[in-house]
């Protein structure tokens, strides 16, 4: 293993769907422990970005480097990789023919082959850590969309990730249950995970995050720590943008 | 003349000795048609061009044509090949293999309505591709089945009757044997249609049970997008 | 060789598409006239059209036809093999175009009749200008099964002795000993067939559709 102080790098990613541009020349380095949100406006290739790091996606072009090691190479087994990528959907897809703790124990038993016992034991753990403890036996469809969205973030977390991918992970919530998840995310944070999160939540990006960065049309156009962004932003483009977000969802973001 | 009903309790030994061949037959036939739907649906949806346009044909020749010629092109036409199957044999592959194309278009319709979000889910885990097939994909998509996929037993069941043609000695066969005997076709077949009721009316009943057995919260015609 | 072959079964083709053309009207028919009391007739007729498609629906079509072949071809009525094995199947095909038509009568909703006695017309004018169009093109999809349900099983009709396309696979595989490729050519022959009658109902469906989406 290479030695680096980056978890996770990106290097000039390019992504084209047949004539459409996704994103263009992306380059980021994360660093351990580092909590960064990615914003912009919808369609800026910010999804297909997660996607293509934990390599759902393949990449047109560039390189994706996991601590050190290039996981873009030839030969690479996907399978591993993605073991130490965790990553939450922005409609949960949890397995719907399981329990919240079959959810959490499915890729401990059949993916790192742990024995039951053990594999359950540590399920319940992390769905402790999500406040879920008591609704392990309840099934997808028995869970409101905060909790389905807390264990699918307890799934992640039980492979052990060394990075967190969270892909609007509130976005289809109800606005009361969004709370539940993002407090959640914070507690990750202070515990020091590493996160790279895209959301429309300022609130949550003013006060969690590390560094912010700012994509748009498939470029970032701006990054750095929340101050930074939100009280100097040097690019018009960004300013616009903060100035319509926050329009928007006005002071509901402030928790 | 004797009245149906004397008739009818008269054969019935008779008639009940070609039950179990019926059954035998229709059971065979589910569960071989089930692995062949199984294995046809996972290699049109999930495996490379060969495999998924193998797949294809197979479906489309088997539901395209008659099982009575399929079960003649079996009995009568492989002998040509120089393959020669029994009446039984022949009997049971063309109700399995016609069954299984049935069955393949039940399951691909479930597989088709879990959608490609469970999979991306169970990549993202870390699993291979048929490791979410084997875990997450087909334990919801086989529940899923199960409405549309009941109604099978009961048309094999009702299938099995054309096998006669080839004498298999079911149902059907003995019905004509009582009827070449008594002179009396219209009783004989009123007698083996009443107790295909039955049956078809138990097979039902079972079904309908085995439906509520299965059922889990809230998994039904999940849709979601992806 | 093949020629000769295909020449003599394609002669059969003519006589299992005439039997499904008597059949499949002939069970529209029925199969209407019984979704019709089932869903507005009175509680004794509503009740029979109900056990009638019990019944059929859960016999064998071969038993079925063997009981329906000896009823219409004995010595009160005597029809050819043809005549009495294609109104055989017509009447079996009935309980299920039934079914078919019922269940799209009943997705039509009771709101399109309210709305229709609402401006004033009698029941019968309802089910004829507002409830039967919209139901029969709800019901395409699935009469266009049946319809290739019914030409496949017009294959039955061999075994009480009409010469289409299985009968006269038959007798070509004695006179020639060449069984695989006679029977092989049977199939081949309804595969086409039933290709040709769901690609027809396809494009039909597709002609009247109407505007938007339909429940």
């Amino acid at each position: 293993m290479t030695d680096s102080p980056y978890i996770l790098q990106a290097k000039n990613l390019t992504k084209i769907y047949g004539e459409n541009v996704i994103f263009k020349d992306i380059s980021l380095d994360v660093k351990k422990g580092e909590t960064i949100v990615i914003i912009g406006p919808s369609g800026t290739g910010k999804s297909t970005l997660l996607r293509c790091l934990n390599l759902l996606t393949p990449v047109n072009s560039g390189q994706i480097f996991l601590e050190g090691e290039e996981i873009t190479a030839h030969g690479v087994d996907h399978d591993q990789v993605r073991q130490k990528i965790g990553m939450v959907f922005q409609n949960f897809l949890l397995f719907n023919h399981l329990t919240a703790l079959g959810n959490v124990m499915i890729g401990l038993t059949k993916v790192k082959k742990m024995p039951t016992e053990k594999a359950k034991q540590k399920a319940l753990h992390e769905l402790e850590r999500v406040g879920l403890a008591d609704r392990a036996h309840h099934y997808p469809a028995q869970l409101s969309g905060g909790q389905q969205q807390r264990v699918a973030i307890a799934r992640a977390l039980a492979m052990d990730p060394l990075v967190m991918l969270f892909d609007e992970p509130t976005s289809a919530l109800d606005p009361e249950l969004i709370g539940e998840v993002l407090g959640v995310m914070e507690q990750l944070a202070h515990e020091h995970m590493t996160m790279l999160v895209v959301t429309h939540e300022m609130g949550f990006a003013r006060e969690v995050a590390d560094r912010i960065i700012f994509m748009e049309k498939g470029r970032i156009v701006e990054q750095g720590s929340p101050e930074e962004l939100f009280e100097h932003p040097q690019h018009a483009r960004t300013r616009e943008f903060l100035g319509k977000i926050s329009e928007l969802y006005g002071k509901k973001e402030k928790k | 003349m004797i009245s149906f009903f004397e008739f009818f309790v008269r054969f019935l030994p008779d008639l009940l000795s070609g039950m179990g061949m019926t059954l035998l037959l229709t059971a065979e036939g589910v569960l071989a048609g089930f692995i062949l739907g199984l294995a046809a649906t996972l290699a049109r949806t999930y495996g490379g061009k060969f495999w998924r346009n193998l797949a294809i044909a197979y479906i489309e020749l088997f539901r395209g044509t008659p099982l009575l010629v399929q079960v003649f092109l079996l009995y009568y036409g492989l002998p040509g090949l120089g393959i020669t199957l029994s009446r039984e044999w022949s009997a049971f592959l063309a109700l399995g293999l016609n069954s299984g194309a049935y069955q393949a278009e039940y399951l691909r319709g479930s597989i088709l309505a879990i959608g490609e979000g469970q999979m991306l889910a169970a990549r993202a885990i870390g699993m291979s591709k048929w490791k979410a097939v084997f875990y997450i994909i087909l334990p919801q998509a086989l529940r899923l089945a199960i409405p549309a996929w009941a109604n099978e037993p009961v048309s094999l069941l009702k299938a099995t009757s054309v096998v006669f043609l080839i004498a298999v000695p079911e149902l059907m066969t003995r019905a004509k044997l009582i009827a070449s005997r008594t002179y009396d076709p219209i009783s004989s077949y009123l007698a083996v249609a009443v107790l295909y009721l039955v049956l078809v009316y138990l097979v039902d009943a079972a079904m309908k049970w085995l439906e509520q057995r299965t059922r889990l919260p809230g998994l039904s015609a999940v849709n979601e997008s992806s | 060789m093949i020629n000769q072959f295909f020449a003599y079964i394609l002669q059969g083709t003519s006589v299992t598409v005439a039997v499904t053309l008597v059949a499949l009207p002939l069970g529209l028919i029925l199969g209407l006239l019984f979704a019709l009391i089932y869903n507005y007739g009175g509680f004794w007729v509503s009740r029979f059209a109900a056990v009638y498609s019990l019944v059929m629906r859960g016999v064998p079509p071969i038993a079925l036809l063997f009981i329906l072949y000896f009823l219409l071809s004995g010595q009160m009525v005597n029809l050819s093999p043809f005549w009495a094995g294609s109104i055989s199947l017509g009447i079996i095909s009935s309980a299920y175009q039934m079914e078919i038509l019922r269940g799209a009568l009943q997705a039509v909703g009771e709101g399109q009749m309210i709305a229709a006695r609402a401006i004033g017309m009698t029941r019968l004018q309802a089910i004829r200008y507002i409830i039967i169009p919209q139901a029969i093109r709800l019901a395409i999809p699935p009469w266009s099964n049946e319809a290739s349900i019914v030409l496949k099983d017009s294959s039955l009709v061999y075994a009480i002795g009409v010469p289409e396309i299985l009968r006269r696979a038959q007798q070509l595989s004695a006179t020639t000993q060449q069984p695989f490729l006679a029977f092989g050519a049977a199939a081949l022959i309804y595969f086409v067939l039933v290709f040709l009658v769901n690609r027809g109902l396809d494009l039909l469906a597709e002609k009247t559709k109407l505007p938007a989406s339909m429940a």
